[in-house]
């Protein structure tokens, strides 16, 4: 047993590969062994930015012998088939042993020397790592054919016990030679082996070990901020990002002026943290303090002084550009901003964001006035979560500034520094203030008023900040930065945090907002954002969601379940699908919406679908028929229905419906929720609240999941079996109603009829009329708990059904010779059914 | 860079000339023409094409007209230098090169943070990409580093490294300045004076940024960008990549001035881009017939 050092030396690796490529390197060096029989007994991996570098010990010095048996054919098979074998194995008849009647080929495979299958896997392992990005390089890449790696491999290091591993990729010899830190160390170090490869790079100013440097930076920064009297804000991210930067990790405190933090927090932190890696820290009150750490990758002469002096001079550098942005965008009201919105794009079929904005503030007003948003969801008494979450969520460490400052196209999105300068206008503060007052009066109807006030202003301002100096710098800022200008312009503190949150929930994880003016602003830009890209089919195809589709309908789904929003799906659709009518052009009520609805413009409706067109200039509408063959109506004349039903053809309310019932699913599974659950309750149709919904599954699964729903559930496809079966053989003979001799209908009438009225309980067997009474009981019971949304009662009442139906199996032929009992007991079943199919459609649940 | 002066910008310059000269560069002169950065120069996209070995270094004027800040901004410029290092096929030492220019220049490795961030690069309006890092030195940004792997779409064989150096930025940080019009351009002697980079260039930076924000004919701009892509067009029927090439540049400087003008809406961004594009590929492709090189 011997143990074994593989070191692939590289210029530097980008930090956020260097994880993921030590596990790629344990997987394919495993795999790669254990094609050729041989196993470690353990493998550690190792990465720095010049380095990937695995130990394996406990390997074998040879691999052992093994015979390898293939069947071939039996004695007596056509020559052709013998022919084919022998050519296969490269043997003759001779050779092959004969047992049983078939002939096998044995092969013997003398064991390997472990350096021998190794010096073929160690270039197979680099041919076949998977970079995420990889380069050519050198004299080699003449050919496109050359070595690819990550950047550019400069040495291998293959010691097996204390020998050299011989193996030669693309002119790259293998050896027992590495170097050390760039700067601390010159000159090759011979490594003897596993051994001595650790402490041997340590000597030499690097720390093979990623864990260790994320140790050092870990404590040592926090260790910096104390001495400081400061907290760090910790930040795992940073951690690793800087120990993939580093071989010799030394956290540094450095400072800046405190006159910087009159820009708001999140963009100081950002700019220290994405664009210089940098850690920020509090002081004793908890605000952010004018430092930061940083890490370097030296142990400088001077104690890092000059480089403290020279971090603390590039963060100034750039929080006075952020200062210069955040100075000249409060120059410029939002509302002046907004009009800017007209310029940018949404998408090329849907119009500008400033097309957008309308939408979605005639929704977010509608959204109050409906009551589904209301002053009085519980959310309102609350006021919104700390800004703290917020600022996290946009610190996403996979965020990189899309600027080079080297090169390139130049940046569309600098304003320059004269940009103008409107300043905010009077009547907006005290428009603002109005909404306030009246928001603290007790009449509930002046509250939604204000509520709808505040819900469409803040829609009107939510996007404005897009087209500010420094969301064009920082578009991780987005809705924050809004925040922040809109309360500097004096608006409420409602329709301020409905701007800075409106993009909420944007995950799973995300806290959901509650304040009534956010909620209404951001579920109405997600449903304006999901409707329109189903009008338009923009539809997300497996793994590819360019417009975060399923993102903004999981975040629907959150604020439904988060805030208890009573919400019709079809009733939202249909009322966006309302707000496709031209205003002006064709009054509301030819679709039939009340006169109240405001409306899209229709002339861009027209040119979404190719189904169907508006001719505006020509006063026309047009369309395919089923046929394709075109028609066309004036708009004057057309019918309310048949224009509502072409409109219908834009905005595809089923598509969206089906799509949030397979995002709940999504959503549901991760909390434990059984997906064909939800579809044995969404398949009975009829159910788009979504609140209501997932009362109902949760009520199923705690019965289902029981011995006795179980059960029922047994029961039920016992029973459905048998009336599929007895269907497929004569139709008409299975009817609920033949058994249903004392059913009470719905309609409160006696349903007895045709031959059923023969059958008394005289004539039945105990179980079956033992069933048709428990029918009886649960049927209304079941019917009358779900008209007030009583899930469990609903099941309480199927569960009566239990033992009856079981009994039933027990003792009951259903398939009798006497026709008329048969259809009588075929009747049962069916009822049985249909009893339970009203709380769930059974038959799509599993198990 | 304690004991002795710090270098003036132009001897910052003359350093990296007399270093990459002994490299074996061919120490060349900037492109007459304006454009947006180093890599533009034909010494740098049209010979990162093609089989031959090619090492040149020289100065590229660079103009950013969005960038322009009247001269205000200590850290931005309009117009500023660009050092470019080209060697292909890449050496398998050219970061030890790379390191060994920084310390020609006066920075000391164990006294300053050098580090090798990942950062790929990519030029839509050349159709070029490449892997490769930006350089930081105590954090700031003084190199950028390329492994070229595509130039024109097509691929380069061999690869060319490439180094464009930021002269204002590492001016500032050799000679420890806090606003690039602070700079000593030049060495001052007993009668004569030194002058600044704000001596310089700072009026320049004023004009160009009025010119470029507010007073630019745009139909006259438009007019020419229309005629540079014709002519480009003409010349590439003619079998001429270098002239037509030069029409390319013009285009994109054109575009440049025309959205610091702000006339070019979000939705033609993308469309005059393209258009640029097309032209430099075209003219790339045209070097690559002239050649005889197989793409």
């Amino acid at each position: 047993m011997t143990d074994f050092l593989l070191e692939l030396r590289s210029e530097e690796i980008p930090a956020r590969m260097q994880l993921k490529a030590k596990e790629d390197l344990a997987r394919l060096f495993h795999d790669t062994l254990a094609k050729a029989g041989l196993a470690a007994a353990s493998v550690e991996t190792f990465a720095t930015p010049r380095r990937l570098a695995l130990i394996a010990t406990g390997l074998p010095l040879a691999t052992e012998a093994v015979s390898e048996e293939t069947k071939g054919p039996k004695v007596g098979a056509p020559p052709q088939a013998m022919e084919g074998f022998l050519r296969k194995t490269g043997l003759s008849q001779d050779q092959l042993v004969e047992r049983d009647g078939v002939f096998y080929a044995v092969v013997e495979k003398a064991g390997r020397q472990t350096a021998d299958v190794l010096a073929e896997a160690i270039p197979a392992i680099i041919r076949a790592f998977p970079w995420p990005k990889s380069q050519r390089w050198g004299a080699a890449s003449v050919s496109t054919e050359s070595l690819r790696w990550v950047r550019p491999l400069q040495g291998i290091v293959a010691l097996l016990g204390d020998a050299v591993v011989h193996c030669e990729i693309d002119g790259i010899v293998s050896g027992a030679e590495t170097m050390g830190h760039r700067f601390h160390h010159s000159g090759p170090i011979i490594i003897g082996n596993a051994g001595d490869y650790i402490e041997k790079l340590r000597d030499a100013h690097v720390l093979v070990h990623f864990s260790e440097r994320c140790r050092i930076i870990r404590e040592g920064a926090k260790a910096a901020a104390e001495a400081a009297g400061l907290t760090l804000v910790e930040d795992e991210g940073l951690v690793i990002e800087n120990a993939g930067l580093t071989e010799w990790p030394v956290p540094m405190l450095g400072r800046f002026d405190p006159a910087f933090l009159d820009v708001p927090q999140e963009v100081i932190q950002l700019t220290a943290r994405v664009n210089q890696k940098y850690f920020v820290c509090h002081d004793a009150a908890g605000r952010l303090a004018n430092a930061f750490v940083c890490t370097a990758n030296i142990d400088a002469h001077d104690k890092g002084a000059a480089i403290v002096a020279g971090n603390e001079k590039v963060l100034a550098a750039r929080l006075s550009d952020a200062k210069f942005f955040w100075e000249q965008d409060l120059k410029v009201a939002l509302d002046t901003q907004a009009q800017k919105l007209a310029q940018i794009t949404f998408h090329e079929k849907l119009g500008s964001v400033a097309d957008k904005v309308e939408r979605v503030a005639k929704l977010a007003r509608w959204l109050v006035e409906e009551g589904i948003v209301g002053p009085r969801s519980p959310a309102q008494a609350g006021a919104q979560p700390a800004t703290n979450e917020s600022f996290d969520q946009v610190l996403d460490p996979g965020l990189r500034r899309g600027t080079q400052d080297l090169e390139g196209a130049s940046n569309p999105n600098v304003t320059p520094a004269k940009a103008g300068g409107q300043l905010r206008s009077k009547q907006l503060e005290s428009k603002g203030q109005e909404m306030d007052s009246r928001l603290r009066g007790n009449d509930e109807d002046i509250s939604v008023r204000a509520l709808a006030g505040q819900a469409e202003r803040a829609a009107r301002l939510c996007k404005a900040d897009l087209v500010t100096g420094m969301v064009g710098e920082f578009p991780e800022l987005q809705g924050i930065m809004g925040g922040y200008y809109a309360r500097a312009q004096g608006e409420s503190d409602a329709v301020a945090d409905a701007i800075r949150d409106h993009y909420k929930p944007v995950g799973q994880g995300d806290d959901v907002p509650t304040a009534p003016v956010t909620v209404a602003v951001s579920l109405a830009d997600k449903l304006d954002t999901l409707a329109m890209f189903f009008a338009v089919n923009e539809l997300p195809t497996g793994s590819r969601d360019p417009f975060a589709l399923r993102r903004a309908a999981l975040g629907i789904l959150q604020f439904m379940q988060h805030n208890e929003l009573r919400f019709k799906l079809n009733e939202t659709i249909d009322y966006i699908r309302r707000l496709a009518v031209l205003e002006g052009e064709l009054s509301s009520d030819q679709i039939g919406g009340d006169g109240d609805a405001p409306v899209y413009r229709l002339d861009q409706v027209g040119r979404w679908n190719d189904d169907f067109d508006l001719d505006l200039d020509g006063r026309l509408a047009e369309w395919k028929d089923e046929k394709g063959n075109l028609q066309t109506a004036s708009l004057e004349t057309i019918e309310p229905e048949l224009l509502a039903e072409l409109v219908e053809l834009l905005v595809k309310p089923d598509e969206l419906v089906t799509f949030f019932a397979d995002r709940l699913k999504v959503q549901q599974r991760e909390a434990g929720v059984r997906h064909d659950l939800i579809d044995a309750v969404f398949s009975l149709g009829g159910e788009d609240d979504l609140v209501r919904l997932l009362a109902r599954v949760k009520a199923l699964q705690a019965y289902i999941t029981t011995a006795e729903g179980a059960n029922l559930l047994a029961a039920y496809k016992r029973a459905a079996n048998i009336l599929k079966q007895a269907e497929g053989v004569d139709k008409n003979t299975v009817a609920p109603a033949q058994a249903g001799a004392h059913h009470v209908s719905q309609s409160g009438t006696t349903d007895e009829i045709g031959s059923s009225l023969r059958w008394s309980d005289a004539d039945l067997g105990i179980e079956e009329s033992a069933l048709r009474t428990a029918l009886d009981a649960a049927e209304p019971k079941a019917a009358a708990a779900l008209s007030v949304e009583d899930f469990e009662g609903a099941m309480a009442a199927l569960a009566t059904l239990r033992a009856p139906i079981d009994a039933f199996f027990e003792a009951v032929m259903v398939n009798d010779p006497d026709q008329d009992k048969r259809a009588f007991r075929l009747g049962l079943l069916a009822r049985f059914r249909d009893a339970v199919t009203q709380v769930a459609d059974f038959s799509k649940i599993e198990g | 860079m304690s004991d002795v002066a710090p270098l003036s910008f132009q001897d910052l310059i003359l350093t990296l000339h007399a270093y990459w000269g002994k490299q074996g560069c061919a120490i060349l002169q900037p492109y007459d023409m304006e454009m947006g950065a180093g890599t533009f120069h034909t010494a740098t996209t049209l010979r990162a094409l093609g089989p031959d070995p090619w090492n040149a270094a020289f100065v590229q004027p660079s103009r950013r007209p969005t960038d322009g800040r009247y001269g205000e901004n200590p850290n931005r410029l309009g117009a500023y230098y660009q050092y470019q290092v080209i060697l292909k096929p890449s050496p398998p030492n050219l970061q030890e090169l790379y390191l060994g220019s920084l310390k020609a220049i006066g920075i000391d490795p164990l006294l300053h943070d050098i580090r090798f961030v990942e950062d790929d690069w990519e030029s839509p309006t050349l159709g070029a990409w490449g892997l490769g890092w930006e350089i930081w030195c105590d954090g700031m940004e003084v190199t950028q580093f390329t492994y070229f792997q595509q130039m024109g779409g097509f691929d380069c064989k061999p690869v060319s490294g490439e180094l464009t150096y930021g002269l204002e930025r590492l001016a500032m940080y050799i000679q420890n300045k806090d606003s690039i019009f602070d700079l000593v351009y030049n060495n001052a002697t007993a009668d004569r004076p030194a002058v600044t980079y704000g001596d310089v260039f700072r009026e320049n930076e004023r004009q160009m940024s009025t010119y470029h924000f507010e007073v630019a004919d745009t139909d006259m701009l438009f007019d020419a960008f229309k005629k540079a892509t014709a002519e480009c067009e003409s010349c590439l029927q003619h079998g001429l990549p270098i002239p037509a090439y030069e029409q390319a540049i013009k285009a994109s400087h054109i575009f440049n001035i025309l959205q610091a003008r702000g006339v070019i809406s979000v939705q033609e961004r993308a469309s005059y881009m393209g258009r640029v594009r097309d032209l430099a590929k075209g003219s790339c492709q045209a070097w690559m017939e002239k050649n005889r090189w197989a793409v």
